[in-house]
């Protein structure tokens, strides 16, 4: 075993009690109750609110749950006739499959211990019937999700059903405190505390770069600015993965992300061990692998694919038979992430870069759930700057380094979805309100004039012109509270609660027959797909989905409907590009190696044959160095930049230079961006206009391009419309859809861009603006990144114009033509489909 | 890369429909010069506050604004004799008595001095309130008869609006998605005008049997230009 480190803020000598039950069941089993078990109890015990940060198989959960069984096995039961005591323990997990599986989890001790504890879930999967009986009949422990509690405490009995809550417990606290859902369940925490001011939270959570955010989180900040933390148990150490990178024969691709090269080499590692977890990071990427294993597997092997477009019941199906230990191999994307439990898996392997180093910590994880085991696990590069990262990362998790993003302060859209929610379950004062709301750690720093126009938002749509007032939502009554002006308003806001806005999708149904006599109705469902993807296909074409190649017949309404394809080979390739940008402290990491010609050794011999080449073609910058390479191919003059600083970042640095450029007269004609590199091209010689002293780098790169800049581009750009949709559908302006029922998504894109527009240019200050430009700048444009590499570089670009393509560009230039921005090249499409036209005239 | 059109820049399409020469503006008009008349369709005043009042939905209040000042600079530059609103000028039965005061002005001063047809549309089978100007099912103007709601059993020479049409093309793997004048040689039907309304895809269902597929065309509408577009290149 190796060594462990155990550290705990606060009273090391807190007493515990342990019933004696307890105790005969873990020496029943020949274990003790570990020392991080023991500290959360007395801590728990003593009333205070705790986070617990252990590894992967620590025995986090039973640490969780074992002050809440402890507790209600010394509780009196209740005599007949009396009222039943309602929950005691409110369990949070990020995913639903999570509660299922840790309602299995705490079957066994329970049932092994002969206690009488009720343990229920409720997600959107439990059926009306049961939660209704949940209301009326509550069981001590109620397992759920942030959406579901959302719902609960919108709820005009909410503060009696939980008027004896005890304690909440927030599993994964590390993945739901860093998004929206975040903001709205530490809202709702705040909510729980106004009816129990004295129950005590636990927090379980992976190891992140700052456990201090987490601590605040769990407990109430004083109004008085103070920071105050909860109580801390830390265990640190366990067993180190054994991680490697696949050492390939085949040709490492210079771009590209399927990883298809591999695929021999991952067949024979699957067929050596017992049951592999093939981890990818997207969907399509998912059904491109699974296909390409069964092309080559010859041993029939059990392999299977799970994603969270698939249909449930597939999915179900999947679990189940994982559990039995039935697969050999699963290939899955992130709805098989975080904690969840799956047989006995012996090898994980993940495709494609890790993107980020504690989420390849927590992939990694999985494999051999006991602490004491080393977990084993291959990483496959897609491409050959995934190789470098890969190797960053490698070293990353020998260091236990952790790059969570920092908190950000929480979301005004998801204010005005809880402020709303507030009113549905009775009347508030906002006094009392903005109180509850500061004393969460998200909302700590709001301003009171803030939430008053949020309140005035919620009430007529917050517009200087104040023609809604005889609509209002909600209304301020004699008695100086707010009441909902209708109750068909609660109503709507259970149908529209929550923060997760997903890109609209389609069902997508199988028809037997093909072409002109297809049926478009009925069929068996397959799963749903991105509305965006199916949207660029005419019907006839093929794609992979759910493991199969399907033939595009057509869409009605809300689903698209498929036919078997007789070819294997689809037409579409589905990739859509990289969801998760390249972590800050990783890309810094892939500068360093680059930078180090000694480490490469490391790296396999053809990818540091292709760094030796650059040096010698081109130069290799420095780790704080930007290289910046021009050179002119075919009739175009091109720029090509190493940020190194993720797709999103470099998506907005494209689309400000190439604004730069149009300005110096360089004519630029358009850009593409990679997680590590990003290319523009133009009609002039950048580097001549360069020498004559027309155009400057420092110009080019100069920070202030965040100011102005950023901002005349940010109100052009399609990406503040699709923020903006996600903001105005959290915060109630528009409605979801629902299937079968209301607009389809693509008609609401049409009107939320319509709003947009309106508002932009009739009211530029309107609350819902500042949050989208807000979400906007941190989100989908890295600004902050981008930010701080233009600081970090002033002084340190590094030119150099080559007479060809140098090899580390090579990878940029392969995705010119690939892909390029959407909402500029659209007038030039019409264009040559007119020209089109008149050529044939 | 694409440039913000400025006002100047914009071209009309020039089409000849039953030996008529119309023009087709990139805003979503459309002109006669022999009978100096501008056609609006769809026009959805007052859209934002009936969402308010029927499900307490708070869409920007300034839809009915943005759509008269845009109905204003069209005017302004065609100096039309008569306007002709093709239907559905108002979003409910009562949004012409919700029409704040300033936008009622507005609206009256577009309507000083030239004729005003109001053709009524299934969102507003009644006159406008006080407003003025000629309330009727449809107008005949020579050989083209203007009607809200276009049908399978028509007479040649149809201008009808309701169904909002937009459509779509498909190239090198890229979707481009616009409001359209749609027609044949014997109808057109308008996009809708107003700020908040959105577009049908003319493949939708809702078309079939209203055009002659041979000669169908899309005039899709951008900020700037009109593009003729025949109707193999659309996409649903």
């Amino acid at each position: 075993m190796s060594e462990q480190v155990l550290t705990s803020s606060g009273d090391e000598n807190l007493p515990f009690f342990l019933p004696e039950l307890f105790e005969n069941w873990f020496s029943g089993h020949c274990w003790q109750p570990r020392a991080h078990q023991l500290e959360l109890l007395a801590r728990a015990q003593a009333g205070h609110s705790t986070l617990l940060i252990a590894p992967t198989g620590a025995g986090k959960t039973l640490a969780g749950f074992l002050p809440s069984l402890v507790e209600l096995t010394q509780m009196k039961r209740p005599q007949p006739g009396e009222r039943k005591r309602g929950i005691h323990t409110l369990y949070i997990s990020p995913l639903k499959a999570l509660a299922v599986d840790i309602k299995r989890n705490l079957e066994t001790p329970i049932s092994e211990m002969g206690l009488n504890i009720e343990i229920e879930t409720r997600t959107g999967d439990t059926p009306p019937s049961r939660r209704q009986r949940q209301k009326l009949n509550p069981p001590q422990i109620l397992l759920t999700t942030p959406e579901q509690l959302a719902l609960l405490i919108a709820n005009k009995d909410a503060e009696q059903f939980f008027e004896n809550l005890d304690t909440v417990i927030f599993d994964e606290l590390h993945s739901l405190v860093i998004s929206k859902r975040g903001h709205l369940l530490a809202l709702g925490l705040a909510r729980l505390r106004s009816f129990r001011p004295n129950m005590k939270t636990i927090g379980l959570s992976a190891t992140v770069a700052e456990p201090d955010e987490l601590r605040r989180w769990l407990v109430t900040q004083p109004s008085t600015g103070e920071i105050k933390l909860s109580e801390f148990v830390h265990l640190q150490g366990g067993a180190k993965p054994q991680i490697s990178i696949l050492q390939s024969e085949e040709r490492i691709p210079w771009s590209g992300h399927s990883a298809r090269y591999a695929m021999p080499e991952v067949y024979k590692a699957i067929s050596a061990h017992k049951t592999t977890l093939l981890f990818v990071n997207t969907r399509s990427q998912a059904e491109l692998l699974f296909q390409e294993l069964w092309n080559i597997n010859e041993e029939a092997l059990p392999i299977a694919i799970h994603h969270g477009s698939l249909d449930v019941g597939r999915r179900r199906r999947v679990e189940e038979a994982m559990q039995r230990n039935e697969l050999r191999a699963i290939v899955a994307t992130s709805t098989l992430d975080l904690g969840i439990d799956w047989g006995d898996v012996d090898l994980v392997i993940h495709v494609g870069a890790p993107k980020g180093a504690s989420r390849l910590a927590q992939r990694i994880g999985r494999a051999n759930h006991r602490i004491e085991d080393p977990s084993k696990a291959i990483l496959v590069p897609a491409n050959r700057f995934e190789v470098m990262e890969c190797q960053a990362a490698l070293d990353a998790n020998y260091f236990g380094a952790q790059d969570t993003p920092p908190l950000v302060s929480g979301s005004l859209d998801v204010l005005a979805q809880h402020v709303l929610g507030t009113a549905c379950a009775g009347p508030f004062d906002a006094d009392k309100l903005f109180s509850e709301v500061t004393s969460s750690a998200p909302y700590a720093g709001l301003k009171r004039e803030r939430f008053e126009q949020i309140i005035q938002y919620v009430a007529t749509g917050g517009y200087a012109l104040r023609t809604y007032e005889q609509y209002a939502r909600i209304r301020k009554t004699v008695d100086g509270l707010w009441r909902l002006s209708h109750p068909s308003i609660a109503q709507r806001y259970r149908l529209n609660c929550g923060t997760i806005i997903e890109a609209p999708m389609l069902e997508v149904r199988l028809t037997r027959k093909r072409g002109k006599n297809a049926a478009f109705q009925g069929g068996p469902v397959l799963g749903k797909i991105e509305e965006g993807f199916v949207e660029a296909l005419v019907p006839g074409d093929t794609f992979i989905f759910s493991g199969q190649t399907l033939r595009l017949e057509g869409i009605r309404e809300a689903s698209c409907y498929v036919s078997k394809a007789q070819e294997s080979d689809p037409k579409i390739p589905s990739y859509m590009g990289g969801k998760f940008p390249l972590s800050t402290y990783l890309a810094d990491q892939v500068r360093k190696l680059l930078a180090d010609p000694s480490e490469w050794k490391r790296l396999p011999k053809q990818v540091s044959e292709w760094l030796d080449i650059q040096r010698l073609k081109s130069v290799l910058p420095k780790q704080d160095q930007l290289l910046v390479e021009t050179f002119p191919r075919g009739d175009r003059f091109y720029l090509v930049a190493y940020p190194f600083e993720g797709r999103l970042a470099h998506q907005t640095l494209g689309m400000l230079l190439t604004r730069r450029l149009e300005r110096a007269r360089a004519r630029p004609l358009g850009f593409v961006a990679t997680d590590y590199a990003l290319a523009v091209w133009g009609l002039k010689d950048f580097a001549a206009m360069m020498r004559k002293g027309e155009l400057s780098l420092e110009y080019l790169f100069d920070e202030d391009m965040l100011g102005d800049d950023l901002e005349t581009w940010l109100d052009e750009s399609f990406l503040l419309k699709r923020t903006f949709r996600s903001c105005a559908t959290i915060a109630g302006l528009i409605e979801r859809r629902f299937p079968g029922k209301e607009k389809t998504g693509r008609q609401m894109t049409v009107s939320s861009d319509l709003i947009y527009d309106v508002l932009r240019s009739h009211e530029p200050d309107h609350i819902l603006l500042q949050a989208t430009r807000t979400d906007a700048a941190r989100g989908l444009l890295d600004v902050r990144r981008l930010g701080e590499m233009l600081s970090r570089t002033k002084q340190r670009i590094v030119h150099k114009n080559l007479e060809q393509i140098s090899p580390l560009a090579v990878p940029v230039m392969m995705e010119i033509g690939k892909e390029s921005i959407a909402g500029e090249a659209q007038e030039s499409l019409l264009e040559e489909a007119a020209a089109e036209l008149k050529g044939i005239d | 890369m694409a440039v913000q059109a400025k006002q100047d820049d914009r071209h009309f399409a020039e089409i000849v429909f039953r030996d008529q020469q119309l023009c087709i503006d990139p805003r979503g008009c459309l002109y006669w010069p022999q009978e100096r008349l501008l056609v609006v369709s769809d026009l959805h005043l007052e859209k934002g506050s009936s969402f308010a009042m029927r499900r307490n939905q708070f869409l920007p209040p300034y839809d009915t604004q943005a759509t008269l000042e845009l109905l204003a600079l069209c005017i302004d530059d065609w100096r039309p004799e008569t306007v002709l609103s093709l239907g559905d000028s108002f979003h409910d039965l009562n949004a012409s008595l919700r029409l704040p005061q300033s936008y009622r002005l507005a609206l009256q001063q577009l309507m000083a001095g030239r004729e005003w047809l109001w053709v009524c549309g299934n969102h507003d089978p009644q006159p406008p309130k006080d407003l003025g100007g000629t309330f009727c099912s449809e107008i005949f103007i020579g050989a083209l008869n203007f009607i809200h709601e276009p049908g399978v059993d028509f007479r040649h020479g149809e201008i009808a609006g309701h169904l909002h049409p937009s459509a779509k093309i498909r190239r090198r793997g890229k979707t481009v998605r616009r409001r359209c004048v749609a027609g044949d040689q014997n109808r057109l039907i308008m996009p809708a005008f107003g700020t908040f309304t959105g577009g049908l895809n003319i493949k939708d269902e809702a078309y079939k049997g209203l055009f002659d597929k041979t000669h169908l065309r899309a005039w899709m509408l951008s900020n700037s230009e009109v593009y003729e577009i025949p109707d193999k290149q659309l996409v649903f």
